[in-house]
């Protein structure tokens, strides 16, 4: 039985060499189309359980506030009375910003600390911003407050690499230096971070803030996890063009099979009826004949993609990535795998393409071989 | 062996003998994965405390505009800040969909 399989493929793997171009072309775009949507699915599958390993710390409910539907500062007052609800442990208010630097073009993120924030005159900073400006611990550096005018800052510890996806733009500074930096007055926060201990107390407590305070938004940390379920989703610009065209290559792959086989496949067909093969074998070679093309494309695109995305930092992402940002986080991802995600690519793929090339076979081997062949 | 024995194998040995090695070689990979993902537990711990430090809410994955820096904090208008009809012309707010929190309060 085994023999009579190997027989089959011998003769599978024959027929395909005498049409080594179309086939080898088809096998390359095969393992291409597989190649970029296992990547493009390890890759956000990675990014996600990332976000939601690293985040998990996160606040509990952040509170902003909006005025005509856009962000603005909070009144650190207000921290007083949201923290007398039921439930609510702390109330921090959190001050944060964005600076651009027009000398590197690079947009750089401040933020206060709650815990070991540097002294005032001194800055952690994120690898990035160190490896763009050349900066190291102890050295002076300086930045364009709100006023025009440069503040001076001593580098007290540069950020780890190993936290650049969560750091990378990061400046650390004291609350002093920051409302010197920013000019924001003393009575108003950026938003409020909130500290609750039952988790199920979260939808309760944002909903007795809006009450007392309209113009606010809270967001939980629920959602701030959520958001990284809606990256690189489908629906997405750019995932969605790589999906259709993906879409549109096994639509042609599918439509050249289904519409039937050339006339020397036909012909082919016809003399090993007519040798004695019986259709059985004709489908059994069929099936092999698909299976060889999509087995093979299927693992050397999931190889592939998998080196591209764990083994290497995403090359062909990272234009994407970077946009028109002159710092960037250099990171390699954690190979999570999503086994759900692999075995669909697979049914999507491999199945299809090896039923596509059974039914025109079928249909040609049911006829009379004298009329395939005349 | 040599090209003389590679060419008298049977077609077949060749082929199945190379899907094997595929297979091995996925197989390896995903022991890879494995031992990758235990060695980066302590280093996910030392994440996770310093968002805890510094307050974070989001990844710092693009740095060109606000609302992609901090995907979570952001508001609807802020893609659209220099005018109502000013398309979104940084790459990454083509990567990323606004948080399902806003698109909730919408609906609500």
């Amino acid at each position: 039985m085994i023999e009579r399989q190997r027989h089959i493929i011998d003769f599978t793997l024959s027929s395909l060499m005498r049409r080594k171009g179309k086939n080898g072309a088809l096998l390359l775009v095969y393992t291409l189309v597989i190649f970029v949507l296992a990547s493009v699915l390890f890759f956000t599958y990675a990014l996600k359980r990332e976000a939601a390993l690293v985040l998990k710390d996160a606040p509990e409910i952040i509170v902003q506030r909006s005025q005509t539907g856009r962000f603005h500062p909070i009144p650190v007052a207000w921290g007083e009375s949201i923290g007398k609800i039921n439930g609510v442990i702390s109330v921090r208010p959190r001050l944060w910003g964005y600076q651009y630097d027009s000398v590197f073009q690079a947009n750089y993120t401040l933020s206060v600390p709650a815990e070991n924030a540097p002294p005032t005159g001194s800055i952690d900073i994120g690898s990035g911003i160190a490896k763009i400006r050349d900066a190291s611990p102890d050295d002076i550096i300086a930045f364009t407050g709100h006023d025009g005018f440069p503040r001076s800052f001593t580098i007290r510890e540069i950020l780890s690499d190993e936290s650049q996806l969560l750091t990378s733009d990061l400046i650390l500074l004291s609350e002093e230096d920051y409302r010197d930096f920013s000019g924001l007055p003393a009575d108003q926060a950026i938003d409020l971070a909130l500290r609750v201990r039952n988790p199920r107390e979260y939808a309760t407590i944002a909903e007795k803030i809006t009450r007392l305070h309209p113009d606010t938004r809270p967001i939980l940390r629920s959602e701030i996890l959520r958001t990284y379920d809606a990256l690189f989703g489908w629906r997405s610009g750019l995932l969605i063009v790589i999906f259709s065209a993906a879409a549109l290559a096994f639509v042609i792959f599918a439509w050249d099979k289904a519409t039937g086989l050339s006339a020397e496949e036909r012909k082919e067909i016809g003399i090993l009826k007519a040798i004695g093969w019986e259709t059985s074998d004709i489908l059994m070679m069929k099936f092999w004949e698909g299976s060889v093309v999509s087995l093979t494309a299927f693992l050397a695109g999931i190889i592939l993609a998998y080196a591209h995305v764990f083994l290497t930092s995403s090359p062909l992402f990272a234009p994407v990535l970077k946009g028109w940002s002159t710092l960037y986080p250099a990171f390699r991802l954690t190979p999570f795998l999503d086994f759900g995600q692999i075995s669909a690519l697979f049914f999507l793929t491999v199945v299809p393409y090896t039923v596509t090339t059974i039914v025109p076979s079928w249909r040609a081997a049911i006829i009379d071989p004298d009329s395939v062949m005349r | 062996m040599g090209v003389t024995g590679l060419m008298k194998l049977r077609r077949s040995t060749i082929y199945l003998g190379m899907t094997s090695g595929l297979m091995l070689t996925l197989a390896g990979l995903l022991l890879h994965a494995s031992g990758q993902r235990r060695a980066a537990e302590p280093g996910f711990a030392r994440k996770a405390a310093l968002v805890r430090q510094v307050e974070l809410t989001d990844l710092c994955l693009f740095t060109e505009a606000s609302y992609t820096r901090n995907p979570s904090m952001t508001d609807l208008s802020t893609p659209f800040q220099d005018s109502p009809l000013s398309l979104d012309h940084f790459p990454s707010g083509g990567l990323i969909g606004p948080p399902t929190h806003l698109t909730r309060n919408q609906r609500d």
